[in-house]
């Protein structure tokens, strides 16, 4: 079904973070950007589309505009919008958005940092772009909220716009509605370390639709798809709901162990979990008009021998190609379906 | 050559081998955990096979400058639980964790809640259930043996090793968890043979008896001519003193005193009761 084809050897290795890679294909250049997370660097590679040329980038986090800092990167993610598309991080000091090549950084937000250090580890996780009635990125903080940004369509003119505060866990994902029809409602999903699940609709005020209760597993990794909830836990187990009224579609015992990483293919209904137990599954969702019904059937499980899955992303549309990064492994392995 | 090689890692043993600290060489992070240091060269120079034609010591440090990872060498090696690689193994079989279920089963539902679908699929390895839940409370079991110490079982010892070998592998078993009957037992035959001090028991155990002579009489006459102070619950078995009123009990102690050898370490004295109870 997959082939593993050639790695892409990576500066570093990547980090034990949920959700440690991400990919843009820009299908007009030929060519597909990756990064991975590494302490406090973002390793970015840029892949030709023969597989032949590779050129590698690094970017750091900061601690303001300018200075560079040793405080760890968290996640590092591609926010496409009609407009542009931005890179976004987030460290345990603020976050980061730079143009899609990570060139020049646009915009920096400092986390509100305690005076008096606490408990609590502070840091931001979750990106997300929604684009329904302007255009916004969404990015969770340890604290349970989520900040609104409002992005002008060029410039660096961006806003804080929103706060919004439903969670009271730290943040782990945020994943925006995917399929390119317009008939659903819900726009983004907001996933916290206890598993609580909080579904918006976007816009000037954002309204919360649904919370989806925790049932005693952290959710590591959400997406959102036709109006479908796709959540992976560190149980090992991938639940479907619904979005609207939070009705379990499925419950899969996907994985042995935490589940890390998951992505959805929107054009072909394909999913992809990826977790520490080593294994790495493609799943086929389909929705039934009739009867309303979302089914969930497992395709193929391909296993990286020893690693600890940590990131795991489709490099198209349809799910014909995905890549995949582990703890402590210095290359981004990719699979094509044969 | 292979000295210089050896001498590169003696040094870096001795200094590193007082704390654990993480070693920096140039661009790399090794950490060197104690192990006996003929063991160390051993996996050394296993992990680190030397192309021919090239100085040894020059290899060895160009592949401390290769490795950009953490690369710890230690006692998992032994175990097969790490890779001679650094990375450790992750096994697709055994138990799955308490709070997870073995994966291979998807159900799917309706609006009202109901299974409408069940579908299973390979998991793609050997999983079994989870085993229970650990205590939490100060004292109880773990379940795990995460936080154990992992020097305390025994392993068979797989690099060859000369002559001393047989006294730290007996050494080792020691610290398995004692059935307390058993040292008990052993105890009291120690007691008997006269190489632990006598010490005052608390009085015989109720429906243990102990009649070291073949007959009641003799046992009797023992007891006959036992020091009256001592009071009437203590067994005090002086065998040394003994010796000459009974010459049984003197013929007996005699045959268990040709093997014996002197020594003072506890651990040989374990050795030599099981040696002699394996000639018996």
């Amino acid at each position: 079904m997959y082939r593993r084809e050639k790695s892409i050897q990576i500066k570093s290795s990547a980090s034990a973070l949920y959700n440690n890679l991400s990919v843009l294909p820009i299908a007009e250049k030929c060519l597909t950007y990756f990064t991975v997370v590494h302490c406090n660097v973002v390793n970015m590679v840029s892949a030709s589309g023969d597989g032949l040329n590779f050129s590698h980038r690094q970017l750091q986090s900061k601690e303001g505009s300018i200075a560079a800092s040793s405080s760890l990167i968290i996640q590092a993610s591609w926010c496409v919008l009609p407009s542009r598309v931005l890179l976004v991080l987030t460290s345990q000091k603020g976050i980061q958005m730079y143009e899609s090549d990570g060139s020049i950084m646009v915009y920096w937000h400092a986390l509100d940092i305690p005076e008096t250090p606490s408990d609590e580890a502070v840091f931001a996780r979750g990106i997300a772009a929604a684009t329904t009635l302007g255009h916004y990125i969404c990015v969770g903080t340890s604290s349970g909220s989520v900040l609104v940004f409002k992005i002008p369509d060029k410039g660096a003119n961006i806003i804080l716009s929103e706060v919004l505060e439903e969670h009271w866990d730290p943040i782990t994902d945020i994943a925006t509605e995917t399929s390119s029809s317009k008939e659903y409602i819900a726009d983004i999903v907001s996933a916290d370390d206890s598993g609580l699940l909080c579904i918006w609709k976007a816009g000037k005020d954002f309204k919360l639709l649904k919370k989806i209760p925790a049932y005693g597993c952290s959710c590591s990794s959400v997406k959102l798809w036709c109006g479908i909830v796709i959540a992976g836990y560190g149980s090992g187990q991938i639940r479907l709901y619904d979005a609207l009224s939070g009705v379990v579609h499925a419950e899969v015992n996907a994985h042995a162990r935490w589940i890390y990483a998951l992505d959805i293919a929107p054009d072909s209904g394909k999913l992809l979990s990826g977790a520490e137990d080593s294994l790495v599954r493609i799943w086929k969702l389909s929705k039934s008009p009739e009867s309303h019904t979302v089914e969930i059937e497992h395709q193929h499980t391909e296993c990286v021998t020893d690693v600890q899955i940590c990131g795991a992303k489709f490099c198209d549309p349809e799910g014909s190609a995905f890549a995949v990064t582990g703890y402590d492994l210095s290359e981004i392995i990719r699979y094509t379906v044969v | 050559m292979e000295h210089s090689n050896i001498e590169f890692y003696e040094k870096q043993l001795s200094t590193r081998n007082k704390t654990r600290e993480r070693f920096c060489d140039s661009s790399t992070f090794i950490r060197f955990l104690p192990l006996p240091l003929e063991q160390q060269r051993r996996t050394e120079r296993e992990t680190f096979p030397q192309p021919a034609g090239r100085p040894a010591s020059l290899v060895v440090k160009e592949r401390v400058c290769w490795y950009p990872v953490c690369k710890p060498v230690s006692i998992f090696l032994k175990d097969k639980v790490q890779n001679s690689n650094g990375r450790f193994v992750l096994p697709t079989s055994g138990p799955v964790p308490y709070g997870t279920q073995i994966p291979g089963l998807i159900r799917m539902f309706n609006y009202n809640g109901d299974e409408v679908k069940k579908s299973e699929f390979p998991n793609g390895g050997n999983y079994t259930s989870p085993l229970q839940e650990g205590s939490f409370d100060l004292y109880g079991g773990r379940v795990l043996k995460l936080g154990t110490n992992m020097y305390s079982v025994s392993r068979p010892v797989e690099t060859h090793m000369s002559g001393t070998s047989k006294s730290s592998a007996s050494h080792a078993k020691e610290n398995a968890a004692p059935n307390p009957l058993a040292k008990e037992e052993l105890n009291l035959l120690a007691r008997l043979m006269g190489h632990l001090e006598v010490k005052k028991t608390t009085g015989s155990e109720s429906g243990f008896r102990v009649n070291l002579f073949s007959t009641d009489e003799e046992e009797e006459e023992a007891a006959i001519l036992r020091p009256s102070e001592f009071s009437y619950q203590f067994i005090n078995i002086q065998a040394t003193q003994d010796q000459q009123s009974n010459e049984e009990l003197a013929r007996i102690m005699g045959e268990f005193k040709e093997e014996d050898t002197v020594s003072q370490s506890p651990c040989s004295k374990g050795d030599d009761l099981l040696a002699m109870m394996d000639g018996l």
